[in-house]
């Protein structure tokens, strides 16, 4: 059973160490997407509200040219929902872990980003901390790591200016590290395979910008089609 | 845009991001048992998702042009190595990540 007494703080610090390479991507990330609101005439206002209330770092950097285009809200509502679908996957993903969760899980569903998704799903709790509380601090700090970095961006503009080139890989590095973690774990690998398979297939197919839903349902209808055989050979945690 | 459009603009951003982050969860609401096809689905997606996730990363990457992918491949390889030699998570990532921006700023 775990301690539900243990306290938030606790899992605060439980959680840190987790969330840093995170804090990299988001801040070194975020500062940038601050910065390009900040060219484009948005006070830092903007970046700072859009990544509370959106929180989804690639539609928020699309964001910016939609709202420096011509008004289309219709057009805006479509490219957004093509732009986060891969999170359905992350909410079939994580319905067991973040069942009966209480009022908490509201926000942890709203804040289920790429990053906070992995983390939580890769995860194991430590003993003694309250696993609710444990998602809970991963997903406020991610999301406060991505508030900070847009907001400075806004407000320092391009007066920021030293050469951080090439940071954005720390979040490909943590997702490779995630994926090998996954890999060293389970006992068959169809599922990674299938999921890697099928990725580079469809980039090859469909080109880097409209990959992700034909990857989706062909994934999807992978995992249908060898249901049987996949379970059967088990390893499935 | 006036600010209502530009209100409105950023509301279909919120609208569509919570429809995709909520949907699962209120369609398989905690009641009655998730079904067994998407009990499967949620233990077999992760894999599926992570590799998805790393080929998302690197889909900018072209391998006929520019640096080719080069750096991309050195740093992979290299996260994955220093993996699998001590599986310390941060050290993996730290060291791949320095690895990659000292290749694209001083090599490359």
């Amino acid at each position: 059973m775990e301690d539900k007494k243990s306290s938030f703080c606790a899992a605060v610090k439980a959680a840190f160490p987790h969330t840093i390479p995170v804090m990299t991507g988001y801040v070194f990330l975020g500062i940038p997407y601050g910065i390009y609101m900040n060219v484009s005439g948005f006070s830092f206002v903007y970046p700072m509200i859009m990544s509370i209330v959106i929180f989804g770092g690639s539609l928020e950097f699309v964001a910016v040219s939609m709202l420096l285009s011509a008004f289309a809200p219709v057009q805006t509502f479509f490219m957004a929902l093509m732009i986060q679908a891969r999170h359905l996957f992350y909410g079939l993903a994580m319905l067991e872990k973040y069942r009966g969760m209480g009022l908490k899980k509201l926000y942890l569903i709203f804040a289920l980003t790429d990053e906070t998704f992995s983390v939580n799903c890769s995860v194991s709790v430590p003993k003694g901390i309250d696993r609710g509380k444990f998602y809970l601090a991963v997903s406020a700090l991610d999301q406060s790591y991505w508030v900070f970095g847009a907001t400075m961006g806004g407000l320092l503009g391009s007066l920021i200016n030293f050469n951080t080139q090439g940071i954005e890989f720390v979040m490909t590095a943590m997702f490779v590290v995630i994926f090998l973690e996954q890999w060293l774990k389970e006992k068959k690998h169809h599922t990674a395979l299938i999921g890697t398979f099928s990725s580079i297939c469809c980039l090859l197919l469909f080109g880097a910008d409209s990959f992700i839903i034909p990857n989706m349902a062909c994934i999807f209808c992978l995992l249908t089609f060898f249901k049987n055989p996949i379970e059967k050979a088990g390893g499935l945690e | 845009m006036t600010f209502s459009q530009e209100v409105i603009t950023i509301g279909m951003c919120i609208l569509a991001t919570l429809i995709t982050r909520f949907l699962p969860f209120i369609v398989f609401s905690g009641k009655k048992e998730t079904p067994q096809f998407i009990q499967y689905l949620g233990k077999a997606l992760p894999a599926a998702i992570f590799a998805l996730l790393v080929v998302y990363c690197l889909k900018d990457v072209s391998l006929l042009e520019g640096s080719r992918g080069i750096p991309e491949a050195i740093s992979i390889a290299l996260v994955i190595g220093l993996h699998l030699w001590k599986r310390k998570i941060l050290l993996s990532i730290a060291g791949g990540t320095l690895c990659y921006m000292l290749l694209v700023q001083l090599v490359f």
